[in-house]
């Protein structure tokens, strides 16, 4: 379990921040720039000094501001791995990867665990090499060898793929994924790329201006406000999760996920049979229809209910549940009037499957309703 | 090891005697202020910024009289040091490094201070996460860092050192074979009438010395660097 509780002031900019989640898992601190969300993982690692709250992580107390706890960072055992990957220079990738790992009193770094970690991020051409001649990708993925080798009761990841290209980025991604699914260690992810969020997060708590305004699990998040008001209109998308069926007869290159009581189709490298998929279904990139549509070449009709109608700036944002999840299409306000669109109403929900975008996830999730 | 007859082996000899020493007199002093100006905030940091740099600017033969005041047989710390420990300052070759580090010390320090602002806090930082203490983190990531800066110090402060001459002649005066170094040698020679050709003889030494440490401390910079991979 985590648990932080923070109230740090900095000129007029006040950090105001309760919150706690369950663990192992990869929370996910979601805003915009200047939100508040390296301030408060800088707190955690205690690189910055703090003036009132209390961290208390997997029962062990960090912070207490109020009994006078303050666990120095060298003593924390976080890993942190940085938005730039901040490698020793003057040590090989070797000496990098061991720095921590010599560090920690009692810990047992055996060669089994340096080869684990040195085989789960493909490593082991680099070793000998000095930090000088690696590329953004490699040096990231040593900076997060480095830090799990320390040890952490805690993974700090602060934006580590931000200063990435967008290949370079698709090169640490997975590796991302394999630690979560392999590793139990808590992980913290700071981001403000929604899909890198999407890809990583089991629970995501949303910042803004310094105060937590929206906690909970993807899905849920995925849908509200708070994070509407961020990654604005067209970025607004609802998350849901499937699992691969077994597709071997259909022949169509097309991998069906199985989501609420429907199918989506969708074009998906590598999915296994039984694996489980998230998808993101954008707003707008939903059509409704009242009555089973026909001769259409969208690949994907699910069938649902209408659960709520909002109005959002110019449009309405109907929210449909599809059998345990929930999907949110953006249609005009004419279009509601025409369709006679009210909570309850039976309804098909179109999208087609080249504007669906997969991600594998291998934690068994919580047994759907 | 002195060489009675030879006066310009003798003078090289001391002035590389007094350089060496005066380097390793002063080392550990200037990594102590160059770090306390770069990385802490501390009333008075200012005034011990305009001290450090003193010797620079003031004249060495002030510089040479302060010593000699201060701890001159009779002055308040040469006394102390005479009663309680037997150490005389004065006319030695000590003193003559103790004057030589002064007057090199804001080189030292200066150096210092421009490789430690160049050494990225961020590394030690993720040190600190990696589980490192203050100590830890000094010698294993922000003192290797700065290893070029602390070389060039020492290199600048070694070869000023071998051609100090106010502050020494006016502190130790000019013993031979006690502090008659290089330069000091080099002067009295132009002194006497017929000691034109031992004066061309000391100033070609004095060249020699200066190109050859120049040249090395450039070699040492350049494996330096390879070894931090820059």
């Amino acid at each position: 379990m985590l648990d932080i509780a923070i109230r740090h002031e900095r000129g007029n900019f006040l950090l105001d921040v309760s919150c706690s989640a369950a663990t192992p898992g990869v929370v996910a601190l979601f805003g915009r720039s200047g939100c508040g969300k390296t301030t408060l993982v800088n707190l955690l690692a205690g690189l910055l000094p703090a003036q009132q709250g209390r961290i208390c992580v997997d029962g062990q107390v960090w912070l207490d501001t109020s009994a006078g706890i303050n666990l120095p960072t060298e003593q924390r055992r976080v890993g942190y791995v940085f938005q730039e990957s901040r490698l020793f220079p003057h040590y090989s990738v070797r000496g990098n990867l061991l720095y921590g790992a010599q560090r920690q009193p009692g810990a047992n770094t055996g060669a089994a665990q340096f080869d684990e970690i040195v085989d789960l991020l493909a490593l082991a051409p680099l070793l000998t090499r000095r930090p000088g001649g690696l590329s953004g990708g490699e040096k990231q993925r040593v900076a997060l060898g480095r830090a799990l080798l320390a040890q952490p009761r805690l993974l700090l990841l602060d934006e580590p793929l931000s200063s990435l290209d967008a290949a370079r980025r698709e090169e640490v991604l997975p590796y991302l994924e394999r630690l979560r699914d392999q590793l139990r260690i808590p992980m913290i992810f700071v981001s403000h790329q929604f899909d890198e969020v999407l890809r990583l997060a089991t629970e995501v708590i949303v910042l803004d201006g310094g105060q937590r305004v929206a906690q909970g699990d993807l899905s849920t998040i995925s849908r509200s406000a708070a994070l509407r008001a961020i990654v604005g209109p067209q970025a607004l998308g609802a998350v849901i999760d499937g699992w691969v069926q077994d597709n071997d007869n259909s022949g169509s290159g097309l991998t069906e996920i199985r989501v609420g009581h429907g199918t989506l189709r969708l074009q998906h490298r590598s999915a296994q049979s039984g694996q489980r998929v998230r998808v993101q279904l954008l707003a707008r990139d939903l059509i409704l229809a009242t009555q089973e549509p026909r001769g259409l070449s969208v690949r994907n009709q699910l069938r649902g209910t209408v659960q709520s109608i909002s109005t959002d700036a110019d449009s309405d944002l109907i929210e449909i549940d599809i059998g345990g999840a929930t999907v949110v299409a953006r249609i005009t306000h004419e279009a509601t009037l025409e369709l006679q669109l009210q909570a309850g109403l039976a309804i098909w929900v179109l999208v087609k499957s080249v504007s669906i975008q997969g991600h594998t996830y291998s934690r068994p999730a919580a047994p759907a309703s | 090891m002195t060489l009675p007859g030879e006066p310009e082996l003798q003078a090289l000899h001391l002035s590389l005697t007094v350089a060496s020493r005066s380097v390793l007199l002063s080392l550990l002093p200037a990594l102590g202020v160059a770090w306390l100006l770069t990385r802490r905030r501390f009333a008075g940091s200012t005034l011990l910024d305009a001290v450090v740099h003193l010797p620079l600017v003031l004249p060495p033969v002030v510089v040479g009289y302060l010593l000699l005041w201060l701890l001159g047989v009779r002055g308040p710390i040469g006394q102390w040091l005479e009663q309680w420990w037997g150490i005389r300052l004065v006319f030695t070759t000590n003193g003559a490094a103790l004057a030589t580090a002064v007057m090199s010390f804001p080189l030292m320090v200066r150096a210092m201070r421009l490789s430690l602002e160049g050494v990225d806090t961020g590394l030690e930082q993720a040190a600190r996460t990696l589980g490192a203490g203050p100590l830890d983190r000094f010698f294993t990531i922000t003192l290797p860092l700065m290893l070029p800066g602390v070389l060039a110090g020492a290199v600048t402060a070694f070869a000023a050192g071998l051609g100090e001459f106010g502050a020494v002649i006016t502190f130790v005066s000019n013993i031979p074979g006690e502090t008659r170094t290089l330069p000091l040698a080099l002067y009295s020679a132009l002194q006497s009438p017929d000691g034109d050709a031992l004066a061309a003889r000391l100033a070609l030494l004095s060249f020699g010395l200066g190109l050859a440490g120049l040249l090395s401390a450039e070699l040492l910079a350049r494996g330096l660097r390879r070894w931090l991979g820059r």
